[in-house]
């Protein structure tokens, strides 16, 4: 049908006189790889929140695979095929890493009313598990306690667990958020990996990142779209450099070798 | 492979201490006469109430100040159908659970639409309708409430006898750990405890919370009902006391004095309740005068319950490692708390 | 029921709503602003009760009573606020509850002990008797319409400290965001104690006044506590014009449903639906609203 998995339509949120979401729309094609930018109170996280259903816009529409999806719950969308990390760790604590994955995994199910089988001797959702904990490089690290990792480490459990309900769309919410050089070519390098198998919205700060995975660009500046286009265009257009840098020199951010 | 037999030893060291509680549990009240024996299955009726609400507290993070109703409701169901003439154990309890699993869902259907101290708010002024509804029955005794011209027969055993009443409550609460440990580790007890430990993410990942919730929520006020039928039988005697809010707090202190997030310490925690009143109603009426405030000494000096300090003093507490399957990657795998999901 | 019987009990009702407004105010004050709940608030409610009931006995005046009865309030407000509240400042709803409710088990135990377990009548002060007919035929205590006023002008009196004065600023700051309060140098534990200390106070105050109609009892307190909380679900948490509106709610509600309920339904359920009554408009706002009418913050 359409090319574009996810169109946001005129979308806008206000909080009293503060208008966090002013009129947005953007449209995402099929296995493309969308990048969302922006300098801090942009508007991202409240935009976030309205595409996975903890935020209702005020106005607008969101149409997900053919499907108008704005008044569905976060379950629902996510059940959809909308899968998403977040940028602040948000994992269960007390299971271990498999156990996190290994409970998205079981997310997939019709519905999980099943009370006598031990969860952890089930094949069919720990084995899947075991593959994307090997998948997002945690390998022996399966059994760990999840409260016990490292931020890295629940970085990429947050990835694992967006992957485990087979989704069709990943919204990426600042990956590389407090990661390191070495763990940020990591996971450059693991979401590269993804391209081709995902859609992905990404949001991040990270401008290697941002230069190197993304499709396209969009700019997203007081809550509107300033500017949306490929690197090139981005990295030349005068207003983005202007409204993320507040100036016209010093630009290096947005060179890709910077 | 030496690992997993390290493993087998940790795991020995914790059934083998529930091994002796539940010894010491069949082979002593009769032994120390009736008085005791009646004690025990206050005991086991109480815990099997408070591991209820540790199902919903300590695995479903939900506080509820309103278990006690359905406690009551229970106890109500099975004496009314007592009074009526239906004295077959095997048809009063199952009626007086499906009765509080009746009463728990539509709490439970209100209620879960709340969360946090909404929630312990809700919960608790609902039991406070159930409890002035149980005041409110002239026929019933009102507030007096009313007694059971017997116990109920389990099939053709009698159960006047508080040796074999015992017993049968005995083996209901051990069938109540089983069943409970089943559904906690089941994957409905994996939802239920992602829930718990972060209902933003479980519903990023595609679990509705709410449908999960009223579940627990349900099966919780079964047993709860369950625990109030044995009460009923037990005393022979059933009144609005036993659904006061009260009782929803004491419940609450029973689970975290013997250890939440664990099922056996809920009744551990209930027998070290009961044996406080016991010992210390001997010397003063006023024993509640010193429990106020070791309820208070415990949530804000000490970190765990008794079950749990048994537990790591016993050295078993290595069964919080994951029982895994596959050999590989057992490195880390330790975590103190009982309990924890794998 | 007549036009007369009908103004008496809305008066009532009113009354009623408003010794409850002033319980409630102290629940979503303190939980608005510290996120504490206490469930031992019901006992500063009977402590009030108590302390009246004990300071006439020693002074054999209500004009000293009623101060002395403050002052000790007071006292045991402040430290209950610093020796278990304070803690649990950073604790958990568990935590919490757990432990306002051994404190209130221990209050409920502790007046056993030393005044007994019968309930106590108190008397209404000399200068307060007699009854004044505010509607003709109808003679309306006066001693009601008095603690009425006082309600009143607590209420009011609370409304300008919270929106005319620098503490009151404060209060409203603390409630948004307490870490920018403390940020700003101000004391927080001081505030935390002025606060809790001013929810105690009002919660006193109620019991005082509702002595000599109640009478002075162990527990006493906890059905006013339920009530007050089951005002602050419906009024919203953190929400003082919703503890008003929600107050006044449940008063005359409860207190009509008394009234009228039984000319309406003559069964024997009835008086369990007249209890019932109160439960069952909260289980319509929650219908309505999860978080209650006048919601401050989200949960």
């Amino acid at each position: 049908m359409s090319e574009f998995l996810l169109e946001i339509e005129h979308l806008r949120k206000a909080f009293g006189a503060l208008v966090a979401t002013d009129d947005v729309t953007l449209a995402i094609r099929k296995g493309e790889t969308h990048a969302l930018i922006g300098p801090n109170g942009a508007g991202k996280t409240t935009l976030v929140g309205q595409l996975t259903g903890e935020l209702k816009p005020d106005a607008g529409r969101i149409v997900f695979d053919g499907r108008d999806i704005t008044e569905l719950s976060t379950a629902r969308r996510a059940r959809l095929g909308l899968a998403r990390s977040f940028q602040i760790t948000s994992i269960f604590d007390s299971f271990t890493a498999e156990g996190n994955v290994a409970l998205a995994v079981q997310a997939t199910e019709r519905h999980s009313f099943r009370f006598w089988q031990p969860a952890e001797r089930i094949a069919r959702l720990r084995r899947p598990a075991r593959k994307l904990i090997a998948d997002v490089g945690l390998s022996p690290l399966g059994n760990l306690i999840a409260s016990k990792m490292s931020h890295g480490q629940h970085r990429q459990l947050e990835l694992g667990m967006a992957l485990a309900t087979h989704p069709i769309m990943l919204l990426l919410d600042e990956p590389m958020a407090g990661l390191g050089i070495e763990e940020s070519r990591a996971m450059s390098k693991l979401l590269a990996s993804l391209k081709r198998q995902y859609t992905i919205l990404l949001i991040e700060h990270d401008m290697d990142a941002v230069f190197s995975l993304a499709d396209r660009i969009s700019v997203l500046v007081g809550g509107r779209i300033v500017a949306s286009g490929t690197a090139d265009e981005i990295r030349n257009h005068p207003g983005v450099r202007v409204a993320y840098l507040g100036e016209e020199d010093d630009a290096g951010d947005f060179r890709a070798d910077g | 492979m030496p690992r997993i037999g390290a493993k087998m030893t940790f795991l020995r060291r914790r059934d083998a201490l529930l091994f002796v509680l539940l010894a010491v549990a069949i082979a002593l009240p009769p032994y120390c006469g009736t008085y005791y024996t009646r004690f025990a299955t206050q005991i086991a009726i109480y815990g099997m109430a408070a591991l209820s609400v540790d199902l919903l507290l300590g695995y479903g993070g939900l506080i509820t100040f309103g278990q006690a109703a359905l406690f009551g409701v229970g106890a109500y169901a099975a004496g009314m159908l007592t009074v009526y003439g239906l004295t077959d154990a095997l048809v009063t309890w199952p009626l007086a659970v499906l009765v509080s699993m009746l009463f728990a869902l539509a709490i439970g259907a209100l209620s879960l639409r709340t969360r946090g101290f909404q929630f312990i708010m809700v919960t608790l002024a609902f039991a406070q309708m159930v409890y002035y509804f149980a005041q409110s029955l002239r026929n019933w005794g009102g507030d007096d409430g009313f007694t059971l011209p017997q116990r109920d027969s389990l099939g053709l055993i009698s159960l006047g006898d508080h040796t074999t009443f015992y017993y049968v409550v005995l083996a209901l609460l051990v069938l109540i750990v089983l069943l409970a440990n089943r559904i906690v580790r089941s994957e409905f007890g994996m939802v239920i405890r992602g829930i718990r430990d972060n209902e933003r993410r479980a519903a990023a990942v595609g679990f509705p919370p709410y449908p999960y919730k009223l579940a627990i929520f349900v099966i919780a006020g079964g047993i709860a009902g369950l625990a109030g039928a044995l009460m009923a039988n037990h005393a022979k005697f059933v009144s609005p006391a036993t659904m006061s809010w009260q009782l929803s707090g004491e419940l609450l202190a029973m689970v975290i004095l013997g250890s939440a997030n664990s099922l056996i310490g809920s009744i551990v925690g209930a027998a070290f309740f009961l044996a406080f009143r016991d010992v210390l109603s001997d010397f003063t009426e006023h024993w509640m005068l010193f429990f106020g405030p070791l309820l208070v000494a415990r949530v804000l000096l000490v970190k765990d319950g008794i079950w749990g300090m048994l537990v790591r003093a016993t050295g078993a507490d290595k069964v919080g490692a994951p029982r895994v399957d596959f050999p590989e990657a057992l490195e880390h795998a330790a975590d103190s708390k009982p309990g924890a999901a794998k | 029921m007549t036009l007369a019987l009908l103004v008496e009990q809305l008066f009532n009702g009113v009354q009623f709503g408003l010794m409850l407004f002033l319980m409630a105010v102290g629940v979503t004050l303190v939980f608005g602003i510290m996120r504490v709940i206490n469930l031992a608030h019901g006992s500063l409610f009977m402590l009030g009760g108590y302390f009246l009931m004990a300071a006439l006995a020693w002074t054999r005046s209500y004009t000293l009573a009623i101060p002395l009865a403050f002052v000790g309030a007071a006292l045991v407000a402040v430290v209950l606020e610093i020796v278990v509240l304070r803690p649990l400042y950073r604790r958990g709803p568990l935590d919490q509850v757990l432990a306002t409710f051994g404190l209130a088990l221990f209050f409920n135990e502790a007046v056993t002990v030393i005044w007994g377990r019968e309930s106590i009548p108190l008397s209404i002060p000399p200068f307060l008797t007699g009854s004044v007919e505010i509607i003709p035929g109808s003679a309306y205590p006066i001693y009601r319409l008095v603690i009425t006023a006082v309600a009143i002008v607590a209420g009011l009196l609370l409304y300008l400290l919270i929106t005319r004065t620098r503490v009151g600023a404060l209060i409203r700051a603390g409630s948004d965001n307490r870490e920018i309060v403390a940020a700003l140098g101000i004391n927080i534990n001081l505030l935390y104690t002025l606060i809790f200390a001013l929810s105690a106070m009002l919660a006193a105050l109620a019991g005082i006044m509702m002595g000599p109609l109640l009478s002075v009892e162990p527990g006493a307190g906890d059905p006013i506590l339920i009530l007050a909380l089951v005002v602050v679900v419906i009024g919203g948490i953190g929400s003082v014009r919703g503890a008003l509106v929600g107050a006044l709610m449940v008063g005359i509600f409860d207190t009509l449903s008394r009234v009228l309920i039984p000319l309406v339904i003559q069964t024997n359920a009835t008086s369990a639906l007249v209890g019932m009554a109160v439960y069952v408009l909260m289980a319509v706002v929650l219908l309505f609203s999860r978080t209650g009418l006048f919601a401050a913050h989200r949960g």
